[in-house]
């Protein structure tokens, strides 16, 4: 960023080409700013604690945000449409928790079969939020705040104070999450697939240009012949899908699992969203930023312990650290944007 | 309480001990960092000091009384008594049964448990009653909740059926005398106990506790560093506290910083059956099981795989079988008249020996429970 500042104003010169050619980049791809902060932010703990920079705590933080991440991603595609999906961590709780009592009333059965019923648990508790949405014309706000209550009371109805240990469930359930590929835990794996098929479908098929359009201006979207409430119905249902899928990762990886799993865990998805530059009001952002927004979030929370901070602070200086990141974000493209400007008026 | 009977012989078999594991340790390169420095068998602990504290040295209780002890006194017919836990279906309650049932056979009594498929203040209320027309002798509840029982005891109490609460309290003019499966004291030490013994008395821990406001946690973490205090405890540092909130993510994340955080960590305590199990899921999945100790409060089954593994070499709880024993005997008790539930007053409760009732009718069960490889095949809760 100090290299677009000091291109401005400065005659043609070779590092003003260089500039120009960051400016474009950040310009184009908006997630640059964060991968900046993020850096900034390696580079500030690993001075402090030189432990902090090694593969195995690279692996660390990036298993423990590959479940929030593919919720992320689900978040992404609902706020991207001007709503939100405050029962996510609900859906991830009772799919969780279904999936194993799946295996605890019935032993032996079929994995595959099982993570296929919870995704599409996932699938229906989302389209259900679609339709209260769409249909009932309720806003999302108010009506996935109804349904985390909701699909809460039906976990701890269904549990009714029994949980679910390692023993309960088949080893191959385990596997999904305990496995590695080529040293890369699968839920990291996974999670970068997710993302990747979302990002790509995004930028490039038509229904993902139309989320975006919906989002930016609804009225529009509709002129233009956008189906609109289709989109957010699929959105919310396609968000239920992840939830589930993230369900499964969350009981294959903790193997105990209670009707309060993941409670509170909407919060984190919301901040990862926010933190990744998508706007909460809908139209702008992308997969990847919500995703570089759980990273950025996982890191701060790894480095905060690494660093031995006292736990009493952890949640202060986690908010703190949001704050920072969006505002450097901010700052960051509101000087690309400037020099852009520029550039266009030279 | 082993270590006062201690000789000069004992000594002398202790440094064998010592030496042995110390040869052991060099050739199959057991101890991680530095080597254990004292060699402490199952039931002893680091402190040096005459046992103060309170400290439970043997897992099991030592006094072996008579089966029959409190049949004795049990001189008119045998009693008729009733079990009434928070549900019927809970495999803890299921567990403790088996340990009244045995009482029963002893002492040649009657015994039922009866109460919700799922745990509900409500439904009891009617099992009470229900108990209550039946004129049971004696009726034991651990109940849903403290208040809403307390009417239709009363009215129990009432018509001269004994009422005996255990597990969970109902409220103190509602029984007449209540079973206590936990002493904070007693819980947070035995749970440091466990991890000296496992370390050798040397090497950095931490706690990772639920969240930072939980009572009871909170009342056992002030007892390990207590007990962290007593001479012989020197070497056994405590790096930091961490609170997981009960939450199985927060917890494995924070399992997996600490081991990065603090390279020398040598064991982690967690005085939460959810923490524990993250912990012990993180530690496997890092490959950590084993070499970086790992002990607290837990559950059988959920526990077992790890138990299994290695991972968690042993945890603490109370025996439930043990509650359920002492419950029927105090009941038993309460009904043949040789207590009321009046302070100071001692019965004989079989193979658990003697006990004394403290204040509020209270009476508490005793040392928390080890449970290791050995034994935790006995249980299923």
């Amino acid at each position: 960023m100090t290299t677009a500042d000091g291109a401005i104003g400065t005659g043609p010169s070779a590092g003003r080409l260089r500039a120009d050619r960051l400016v474009g980049l950040v310009g184009r791809v908006r997630e640059l700013g964060l991968l900046v902060a993020l850096a900034v932010l390696v580079a500030a703990v690993t001075a402090r604690e030189p432990r902090f920079l090694s593969l195995n705590n690279a692996r660390t933080i990036l298993l423990a945000v590959s479940i929030l991440a593919v919720v992320a991603v689900g978040q992404t595609l609902v706020v991207l449409t001007r709503n939100v999906d405050l029962s996510v961590a609900s859906i991830v709780g009772v799919t969780a928790f279904v999936a194993g009592d799946l295996f605890k009333q019935n032993p032996g059965l079929s994995v595959p079969l099982v993570v296929a019923l919870a995704c599409l648990l996932g699938l229906a508790l989302g389209a259900l939020n679609g339709a209260l949405v769409t249909l009932g014309r309720v806003p999302a706000i108010v009506a996935t705040l109804g349904t985390l209550y909701v699909y809460r009371g039906v976990a701890f109805w269904i549990a009714g104070g029994e949980q679910i240990t390692v023993a309960d469930v088949p080893q191959g359930y385990r596997d999904i999450a305990m496995t590695r590929l080529f040293g890369v835990p699968n839920p990291i794996l996974i999670a970068a697939a997710v993302a990747v098929v979302a990002a790509y479908l995004l930028r490039t098929s038509p229904v993902g240009r139309q989320l975006y359009a919906i989002g930016g201006n609804p009225e529009a979207a509709r002129l233009a012949g956008i189906r609109s409430d289709r989109l957010v119905f699929g959105a919310f249902a396609v968000c239920g899908l992840l939830c589930g899928l993230a369900g499964v990762l969350w009981g294959s990886r903790f193997g105990r699992i209670d009707a309060r799993a993941a409670s509170g865990y909407e919060l984190q998805v919301v901040a990862a969203v926010v933190v990744g530059g998508v706007n909460i009001f809908g139209g702008v952002g992308t997969v990847l930023g919500a995703v570089l927004g759980a990273v950025v979030l996982g890191t701060v929370a790894n480095a905060l312990t690494i660093l031995r901070f006292s736990p009493f602070w952890l949640q202060a200086i986690s908010g703190l650290a949001i704050l920072v990141a969006v505002t450097l974000d901010l700052l960051i493209t509101r000087r690309v944007g400037r020099a852009l400007v520029a550039r266009r008026n030279r | 309480m082993t270590r006062t009977n201690l000789g000069v012989g004992a000594g002398a078999i202790r440094v064998l001990l010592i030496a042995t594991l110390l040869v052991l340790n060099a050739l199959v390169g057991l101890g991680h960092g530095p080597v254990a420095a004292r060699g402490l068998a199952q039931g002893e602990d680091c402190a040096t000091d005459a046992a103060g504290g309170g400290s439970p040295a043997a897992a099991s209780p030592a006094a072996a009384a008579s089966p029959a002890g409190g049949g004795g006194e049990n001189g008119g017919t045998p009693p008729n008594i009733a079990f009434l836990p928070k549900d019927v279906e809970n495999d803890y309650f299921v567990t403790a049964a088996g340990g009244a049932e045995e009482a029963a056979a002893e002492i040649g009594g009657e015994f039922q448990q009866v109460g919700p498929a799922t745990a509900s203040a409500a439904e009891q209320v009617t099992y009470v009653q229900t108990l209550t027309q039946q004129e049971v002798d004696a009726i034991v509840v651990s109940a849903n909740d403290p208040d809403a029982l307390s009417p239709s005891l009363q009215a129990a109490m009432d018509q001269g059926i004994a009422v005996v609460s255990y597990d969970s309290d109902v409220a103190a003019e509602a029984r007449m005398a209540f079973v206590n499966q936990a002493n904070s004291e007693a819980i947070g030490r035995i749970q440091v106990q466990i991890m000296g013994r496992l370390l050798g008395c040397e090497g950095e821990i931490a706690i990772l506790s639920a969240a930072s406001t939980a009572t009871n946690q909170n009342a056992w973490i002030e007892f390990m560093r207590d007990e962290l205090e007593r001479p012989g405890y020197e070497n056994l540092e405590l790096v930091t506290v961490e609170y997981g909130d009960d939450d199985a993510q927060v917890s494995y994340d924070t399992t997996v910083e600490l081991l990065t955080a603090y390279p020398d960590l040598r064991g982690i305590i967690s005085p939460t059956s959810v923490g524990i199990a993250a912990a012990a899921q993180a530690l496997e999945a890092e490959g950590r099981g084993g070499d970086v100790q790992l002990t607290g409060l837990g559950l059988p089954n959920a526990l077992r795989a790890y138990v299994e593994s290695g991972t968690i070499e042993e945890f603490a709880l109370w025996n439930p079988v043990d509650l359920g024993y002492l419950a029927y005997y105090t009941a038993a008790a309460l009904v043949d008249g040789t207590i009321t539930g009046a302070l100071g007053e001692t019965f004989e409760a079989g193979r658990l020996g003697s006990y004394t009732i403290g204040e509020s009718g209270e009476v508490l069960l005793g040392p928390p429970f080890v449970f290791n490889a050995e034994n935790i095949g006995e249980f299923d809760f």
